[in-house]
C-alpha cells in the first residue's frame, strides 16, 4: 500500500479542561470512503474540523499526504469541507458559490466558467445556474455545497454530518449518491455521522469514537460481525449481552460460564478484542431462531416470549431466559406458512456456539 | 515569548483587539468624565476660580438644603409616576400587538408605533403644551362641545403636564421590549395552561405576565433611569411647581456658576435613582418568578 | 371573547390618538394661516414653509446639524461594526462587562452625559464647538448602532465564513465578499438610526454648544417668541418628514438583509 492520505498521531484537543480528543492515531487511505461514527459529543466533528483546520490541537501531529500540516491554515489545506447547514452563500447565485473557490485561485475566467459547468453537471443541478441560492431545497443546496468543494479537486473531502437535515427518503437518496460521486471521481472521502447505518451502507472503512476515543478501526463487516468492545457491539445494530466468566484456557479453546447456558467451550479467536478483561458474550439476534415443531438446532434453550414487534418483514421477540432478569431479542424472518407467536407463549431458542462472541 | 504569540492568536485576544476602539472610545468620553464629575463634587468653585480642597460640603448642601430635598424628591415621584403610567401604558399595547395582529403586520405596527416619536423631541413637548394650554385643543373642543363652561387650569403648568408628556415621549420605549418579551412566550405553554383548566385570565396571571416579566422589567429600567435627566419638558409645561432636580442642576451649570454643587446633585441624583432600580430589580427577583 | 376584544380596539385607539396627538397637529398648525398656533384654524397657507428658506440662522443651524449627524452616523456605525463583531464572534475575558459598559449610554440620563463631557472639556481648557456635541452624539448613538449591528452579525451563519476560509480565500478577503455583504443592510440602518437621533438631539447639544447652535438648540431658542411659531411647526413639520423618509429607507435595508439571509422576519425596528 502507497503512503496514507491522512496520517493522525498522537492528537490530543483540550477545551479548557475538558478533553475534546486523546490520542488520536489513524491512518486513512487514499481514495477510501472513511466514515468518523459516534454518538453526539463523541469528538468526531471536532476530528474533522481538526483535519480541515479549523481547530489546532493541543498535541500530536497531523500529516496530510505526507506533509505536516502544523501551522498551516485551513486555506492552505488541500481539503474542502461540506458543512453540517451547507454554508451556501445567501447573496450569491448556485454558479457563484460554485465558483467561489475558484476566484480565490485567481484562474482564468474561461476555466472558471468551464470547472463550474462540469461540477454543476456532475451533481445533476443542470439548469440551475443562475438560480439564487435562498431558493433552493434541502437536497439542492446539498448538491450545491458538494460541487462547490469538489471543483476545487480536493485530495480530501471532508462531510460533516451532511444528509442529517434531509428527511428519510431523500436522505436514502443521496447516500447513493454520495458513494457513487466518490467512485467517479476518485477522492478521499471522510464523513462524520451519528447514523450507524449511514456509515455501514456507504464507507469502505468506519472508525467508531467514544468520548474523544477511537473504540475501533474496521470495515462494515468486521464493525458488525466481530466488533471489539462491547460498547462498539451495542452502538452498532442490535446485539444481545449474557454474564460470561472465564473458567481455563487450553490451546485454541477457552472455557467459560456462560448465565442461563452453561458451561462452554469457545474458539479463542471468538474473542474479538482479545481474551483481557472479557465479562459477556454477545450475540446478534438474528444469530437466534425460536424452533418450531419438530426444527431442531445445534443447541436450544426453554423461554417465554414477554414481547412481540410485527415489522412486517421480521418479527422480533423479547424472550426470557430462565436465570437472566431481562430478556433478550431474537429476530424472525416472517417467511410463508410462519405462525407469529403471542405473548406469554413457551418458546424453545436454537443457538449455536459459533454464533458467540467474547467481548469486554 | 511562544506563550504570548499562542494568546495572540486566540479567540479572547481577537475579540478584545477587535472592542478596542470602542472600548477605548467609551472610556476616553464616559468613565473619564464621570471620574472628574465625581472628582468635581468634592471641590468647591467662587465665581470662576475652583479651589481643589477635598470637602463634603456640596453633598451636605446637596442632601440638607430643603429646597434640594423638595426638588430631588418630586423628581423621584415624577419619575416613578411616569415609569408606572408608561409601562401600564405600554403592556396592553405590546400584549395586543403580539397577541391580536396577524404575524405579518407585526412589524407595521411597531413601525407605527416608532413614528411620532421621530417627531422633533422640542415640538412634541411644545405641542403638548398647546394641546393642554388654557386655549388649547382639549379645552377648546370641550368648551366648545358644551361640557364645560371654563377652561381646565389644571392640566397645564403642573406635574400632571409633566408626567404626560414623558410617558407619551417614553412608551415606544416600553412598548418594545415587552413586546420582544411577549414574542418569546411559547405559545403552547398558554394553551397547556387552557388544557389544565385555568380561565383566561389566570392563563394570563399564571403563565404570560410572569413569562413576560423580563421585558417590563427592561421597560422599567429603560424608562425610569432616564427620566429623572429631562429637564425640558418641567421647563416647557411643569410651571413652577413641576420642575425638577435635572434643571436645578442645569442652573448650577450655566446660570449659577456653581459646577461643583451642579455635579454633587448630579451625582446625588444618580445614586438614588440607581438605588432605586436596584431595588426594583432586587424586589423582582425576590418576589416573582420569571423565566431563568 | 367579543367584549374583551372591543375593549381592545378601543384602547388602542385612543392609545394611537394620544400616541399620534403632536405628530398630527404639527402639520395642521405648519399650514394654518393664523400667526397664533392655537384653534380654531383660520385658512391654508404655505406662507411659513417660505419664511424657512430665507432665514440666515436657520441655515447655519441647519448645516451644522447636518455635519454632526453625518459625522456622528460614520463614527458610531464604525465603532458599532467592531463592538457588535467582537460580541457575536469572539468570547474574550471580561465580554459582558464591556459590553454592559459601552452600552451604558443607552440607560444613562442624557443630562448626565452632558454635564460629565462639560466638566472635561472645561478642565481641560478646550473650546466648546461643533466638534464637542459631535463626540456626545458618538458616544449615545453608539449604543443604538450596536443593537442594530449585533442582530446582523448573529444572524449570520459562522459556517459560512468558514466555508469561505476553507475554499481558500484569506480572512480579509473573506470579510469583503462574505461577511459584509451579508451585513450591509444593518450598516445601512445603523447609519440612518445614528444619524436621525443625532439631528434631534437637543439636551447634550445644549450643554455642549459654544457659539455655533444645532438645529434644537435654535429651535430652542426661538420658542421664546411667539411670532416664530408658526414657521417653527413648519420646520418641524419638514424634520418629521424626513425622519420617517429615513426611517422607511432604513426599515427597507433591513428586511432585505431578513430576506437575504432566509430568516424569518419577526422583530420589529431597534
Amino acid at each position: 500500500m502507497t503512503q496514507p492520505i491522512i496520517r493522525l498521531s498522537g492528537l490530543d484537543k483540550f477545551y479548557g479542561d475538558f478533553q475534546a480528543l486523546s490520542q488520536i492515531n489513524l491512518d486513512i487511505k487514499t481514495g477510501e470512503f472513511f466514515s468518523l461514527l459516534g454518538p453526539s459529543g463523541c469528538g468526531k466533528t471536532t476530528l474533522l474540523r481538526s483535519i480541515a483546520g479549523f481547530e489546532t490541537s493541543s498535541a500530536g501531529s497531523l500529516h496530510i499526504d505526507g506533509q505536516s500540516m502544523d501551522g498551516v491554515p485551513a486555506n492552505k489545506r488541500p481539503t474542502n469541507m461540506v458543512f453540517q447547514s451547507y454554508a451556501i452563500f445567501p447573496h450569491m447565485s448556485v454558479a457563484e458559490n460554485v465558483a467561489y473557490g475558484l476566484k480565490a485561485r485567481k484562474l482564468p475566467k474561461v476555466e472558471i466558467k468551464a470547472r463550474v459547468a462540469e461540477a454543476i453537471d456532475m451533481v445533476g443541478l443542470q439548469g440551475f445556474d443562475e438560480r439564487a441560492s435562498h431558493a433552493l431545497s434541502g437536497g439542492q443546496r446539498q448538491r450545491v455545497a458538494l460541487a462547490r468543494a469538489l471543483v476545487l479537486k480536493p485530495r480530501v473531502l471532508l462531510l460533516d454530518e451532511p444528509l442529517s437535515a434531509l428527511d428519510k427518503k431523500l436522505r436514502e437518496q443521496m447516500q447513493s449518491e454520495l458513494r457513487r460521486l466518490q467512485r467517479a471521481v476518485g477522492i478521499t472521502f471522510v464523513l462524520v455521522t451519528h447514523d450507524q447505518e449511514e456509515a455501514l451502507t456507504m464507507s469502505d472503512r468506519i472508525a467508531v469514537m467514544f468520548d474523544g476515543k477511537i473504540e475501533q478501526v474496521a470495515s462494515p463487516q468486521i464493525l458488525y460481525g466481530k466488533p471489539s468492545t462491547r460498547k462498539v457491539a451495542a452502538f452498532i445494530g442490535m446485539m444481545n449481552f449474557l454474564d460470561a466468566k472465564i473458567m481455563t484456557t487450553s490451546g485454541d479453546n477457552v472455557e467459560v460460564e456462560v448465565q442461563s447456558l452453561g458451561k462452554l467451550t469457545l474458539p479463542l479467536k471468538q474473542a474479538t478484542g482479545g481474551l483481557d478483561g472479557c465479562n459477556s458474550v454477545g450475540v446478534r439476534p438474528e444469530m437466534l431462531t425460536i424452533l418450531m415443531g419438530s426444527q431442531t438446532s445445534e443447541r436450544e434453550i426453554e423461554a417465554e416470549v414477554t414481547e412481540v414487534s410485527y415489522y412486517g418483514d421480521m418479527t422480533y421477540y423479547d424472550v426470557k431466559l430462565p436465570a437472566k432478569e431481562d430478556p433478550i431479542t431474537v429476530s424472525m424472518r416472517n417467511t410463508a406458512g410462519r405462525k407469529v407467536l403471542e405473548v406469554g407463549a413457551k418458546a424453545r431458542v436454537g443457538w449455536s456456539t459459533s454464533s458467540l462472541l467474547l467481548l469486554k | 515569548m511562544l506563550s504570548f504569540q499562542k494568546w495572540r492568536r486566540s479567540e479572547s485576544a481577537q475579540g478584545l483587539f477587535l472592542i478596542s476602539p470602542t472600548l477605548g472610545f467609551a472610556l476616553l468620553l464616559l468613565a473619564v468624565p464621570l471620574i472628574m464629575v465625581a472628582a468635581l463634587s468634592f471641590w468647591t468653585q467662587d465665581y470662576l476660580t475652583l479651589d481643589r480642597t477635598f470637602t463634603t460640603a456640596n453633598y451636605v448642601t446637596a442632601w440638607t438644603e430643603p429646597m434640594y430635598q423638595y426638588l430631588m424628591a418630586r423628581s423621584l415621584k415624577i419619575s416613578i409616576f411616569v415609569t408606572a403610567a408608561t409601562v401600564f401604558l405600554a403592556y396592553p399595547v405590546a400584549y395586543f400587538i403580539s397577541f391580536h395582529v396577524a404575524p405579518k403586520r407585526k412589524a407595521m405596527w411597531i413601525f407605527l408605533i416608532t413614528i411620532p416619536f421621530w417627531t422633533s423631541y422640542l415640538m412634541r413637548i411644545f405641542l403638548w403644551k398647546v394641546i393642554l394650554g388654557y386655549n388649547g385643543v382639549i379645552n377648546g373642543s370641550l368648551t366648545g362641545l358644551g361640557i364645560i363652561d371654563e377652561p381646565l387650569s389644571f392640566i397645564l403648568y403642573n406635574q400632571n403636564a409633566v408626567v404626560l408628556t414623558l410617558a407619551h415621549a417614553w412608551v415606544p420605549f416600553a412598548i418594545l421590549p415587552i413586546f420582544v418579551a411577549l414574542e418569546r412566550v411559547d405559545r403552547s405553554l398558554i394553551e397547556a395552561a387552557e388544557d389544565l383548566g385555568d380561565s383566561g385570565l389566570r392563563r394570563f396571571l399564571r403563565v404570560t405576565l410572569p413569562l413576560s416579566m423580563p421585558g417590563v422589567i427592561a421597560a422599567t429600567i429603560i424608562v425610569f433611569i432616564p427620566t429623572i435627566g429631562d429637564y425640558v419638558t418641567p421647563r416647557l409645561v411643569g410651571g413652577p411647581n413641576g420642575l425638577m432636580i435635572s434643571n436645578m442642576i442645569e442652573l448650577q451649570f450655566k446660570k449659577a456658576n456653581n459646577a461643583p454643587l451642579g455635579a454633587a446633585l448630579a451625582i446625588s441624583a444618580m445614586g438614588i435613582v440607581t438605588f432605586f432600580a436596584l431595588a426594583f430589580l432586587w424586589l423582582n427577583r425576590r418576589y416573582v418568578r420569571g423565566p431563568s | 371573547m367579543r367584549g374583551k376584544s372591543r375593549f381592545f380596539n378601543w384602547f388602542i385607539g385612543f392609545f394611537l390618538l394620544f400616541l399620534y396627538a403632536p405628530a398630527i397637529l404639527l402639520p395642521v398648525f405648519a399650514f394654518n394661516a393664523s400667526s397664533i398656533v392655537s384653534f380654531p384654524l383660520t385658512g391654508f397657507t404655505t406662507e411659513w414653509f417660505s419664511v424657512l428658506l430665507t432665514n440666515g440662522t436657520l441655515h447655519v443651524a441647519a448645516r451644522n446639524s447636518l455635519l454632526i449627524a453625518i459625522t456622528t452616523a460614520i463614527f458610531s456605525t464604525l465603532l458599532a461594526v467592531l463592538a457588535a463583531r467582537a460580541s457575536t464572534r469572539f468570547s474574550f475575558f471580561g465580554r459582558r462587562s464591556i459590553m454592559g459598559f459601552v452600552m451604558l449610554p443607552m440607560v444613562l440620563p442624557e443630562i448626565i452625559i452632558g454635564v460629565s463631557l462639560l466638566v472635561v472639556i472645561i478642565q481641560m481648557g478646550f473650546e466648546l464647538s461643533l466638534w464637542s456635541i459631535t463626540m456626545g452624539h458618538i458616544l449615545i448613538c453608539t449604543p443604538f448602532c450596536i443593537a442594530i449591528l449585533s442582530s446582523a452579525f448573529m444572524n449570520l451563519d459562522k459556517s459560512l465564513e468558514e466555508a469561505s476560509f476553507d475554499l481558500g480565500q484569506t480572512r480579509w478577503n473573506t470579510f469583503w465578499l462574505v461577511i459584509f455583504p451579508l451585513v450591509m443592510p444593518g450598516i445601512v440602518a445603523s447609519l440612518l438610526i445614528a444619524f436621525t437621533i443625532s439631528l434631534d438631539e437637543f439636551i447634550i447639544a445644549f450643554f455642549l454648544a459654544g457659539t455655533e447652535p444645532t438645529l434644537p438648540v435654535y429651535i430652542w431658542g426661538q420658542l421664546r417668541f411667539p411670532a416664530k411659531l408658526p414657521s417653527l411647526m413648519a420646520l418641524g413639520t419638514v424634520l418629521l418628514f424626513v425622519s420617517i423618509g429615513l426611517l422607511l429607507i432604513a426599515d427597507y435595508f433591513r428586511r432585505r438583509g431578513i430576506r437575504k439571509t432566509g430568516i424569518e422576519n419577526t422583530g420589529g425596528f431597534l
